[in-house]
């Protein structure tokens, strides 16, 4: 099955854990399972309307889905996702309540 | 050994080394990917570093003792105690001063020779083109979106390298953004997160260490770019984790569509970024507004009244046992499933660290029924500013 990478700041809707197993032929299908499993992570990974969030990308290996077949990207056995959503910290100091 | 274009021209006669200069950079002198010209090229060089914060402070640190001529550095911050634990630019007799200031005496100690351009003031659209302009590369440290979005475009309407890093808890990204040779961090993330989405800063926390591994990477692109040598993280970006301690490398692309560095860009100067970021000044209080607040004075004062009124700490355990004033536990994430425990009839004062994830608990406790439910303004920071200073601050 392939593998999703599960970044720092998302682990917390997924028990904590860094990696997940999930089925699926192509990356919108693994995704999709992913969040059926952990019903609390696709609020922080997809819109409303279910198109995956402009500041969360997904690498099928080193390459971004969005430059293969996006959500219809194929996965075969063994291969990864990673998740990467963008981070701003630097100092962590300011405008934080 | 130059691989690309230098961004710093061979001085050639205009730039010349002191005896004491030779000596001090003697083992860059010796490698030929640096050698005489390589250094007098540091030494016309000019950096602007955002921050002289966590990823700041490393950064300006090496860079001082590179030999690197003119370090800029934008910072208005005042040095505070948990900045100790990764800034290590400042020490503990800089507490309280400008951070400005005690990074321009470190730097003065490490390397006499840089000279330090401060701007004690807050990067905004109105200063930053001005800021940019001058300088060969810029080094973005900074700690917020808006600010991070601000440096992008500014560097891509001047034409200015971008070398990025970034760190959260465990993990840390590094690239070098420059829209004439690669994509920009627009092409990247085109928008930033919505507030509160992802965990702010006082939830996150960092390791102390990991700014300075992002930060001497982002201190190495740098003088790679200025000498011109090996191959600089444009188009890929670095992923480090600490915890797994591996580095892993992603693709980047130039998006044509990007609307700053595309083919047809839409933002052709800087724009407002709080509220492109959707943090406009009024919209940041409107979340706390929304909800009923008490301060802790007020608290302290119908809690000394007898009044009946509960506390409730929406924290996680681990913050509770590093401060807590007593209150009853139960961090914001298990509240939905909780709220059985809390009695519907007495007033309840709700607080966190300094009042962002309380606020969100009132508005849950709102939404499912209960009418008198407060967040306490400032959280258990500001009971231990103005209440009792013996619960520590953290």
């Amino acid at each position: 099955m392939p593998k999703v990478k599960i970044p720092t700041p998302l682990r917390q809707y997924t028990s904590g854990n860094a990696e997940v197993e999930v089925g699926g032929d192509t990356a919108g299908d693994a995704l999709n399972n992913l969040t059926t499993e952990h019903p609390d992570l696709r609020q922080h990974l997809y819109t409303g309307d279910g198109k995956l969030r402009s500041f969360v990308n997904v690498y099928k290996g080193d390459e971004d889905i969005r430059y293969l077949d996006g959500p219809d990207t194929q996965l075969s056995d063994g291969d990864e996702l990673s998740i990467i959503p963008s981070i701003a910290g630097g100092s962590f100091e300011r405008r934080c309540r | 050994m130059e691989t690309r274009q230098p961004l710093v021209h061979s001085p050639n006669g205009t730039v010349e080394l002191s005896n004491e200069e030779i000596a001090r950079y003697s083992r860059h002198l010796i490698m030929p990917e640096v050698a005489l010209d390589g250094q007098k090229k540091l030494k016309q060089a000019r950096v602007l570093t955002i921050g002289a914060g966590g990823l700041g402070a490393p950064l300006a640190m090496y860079l001082a003792a590179a030999g690197v001529g003119t370090l800029g550095i934008v910072d208005f911050d005042v040095v505070d105690e948990s900045n100790l634990q990764r800034q290590i630019i400042h020490g503990t007799s800089d507490i309280g001063r400008p951070k400005m200031e005690s990074a321009r005496d470190r730097i003065n100690d490490i390397n006499p020779n840089v000279h330090v351009e401060a701007y004690e003031e807050a990067l905004s659209s109105e200063n930053a083109l001005e800021i940019f302009k001058d300088f060969d590369v810029i080094v973005d440290g900074t700690d917020n979106f808006p600010t991070r979005y601000l440096v992008n475009d500014a560097c891509v309407l001047t034409g200015k390298p971008n070398v990025y890093g970034s760190i959260f808890r465990f993990e840390g990204q590094a690239s070098v953004f420059w829209a004439k040779e690669g994509p920009c961090y627009r092409c990247l993330y085109p928008e930033p997160p919505p507030p509160g989405l992802v965990p702010s800063c006082a939830e996150g926390g960092v390791l102390g260490i990991l700014p300075g591994a992002i930060g001497t990477i982002q201190a190495t692109e740098t003088v790679k770019l200025i000498l011109g040598i090996g191959e600089p993280l444009v188009g890929r970006l670095l992923l480090y984790d600490a915890l797994g301690m591996s580095f892993r490398e992603m693709k980047l692309r130039k998006d044509p569509n990007c609307p700053v560095c595309g083919e047809n860009p839409s933002v052709t100067e800087l724009i407002d970024y709080q509220e492109f970021c959707g943090i406009p000044q009024a919209n940041a209080q409107a979340t706390a507004d929304e909800v009923p607040e008490i301060t802790v004075q007020e608290l302290k004062k119908r809690l000394d009244n007898g009044e009946n009124l509960s506390v409730l700490d929406v924290r996680e355990p681990h913050e509770y046992e590093v401060a807590n004033i007593g209150a009853r536990l139960i961090p914001l994430n298990e509240l939905p499933e909780r709220l059985a425990e809390l009695d519907r009839d007495v007033p309840l004062a709700v607080h966190c660290k300094t009042g962002g994830r309380s606020a969100r608990a009132v508005k849950l406790l709102q939404e499912t029924g209960f009418q008198n439910a407060f967040n306490v303004e400032g959280g258990i920071t500001a009971w231990s500013e103005e209440i009792d200073p013996s619960v520590p601050k953290y």
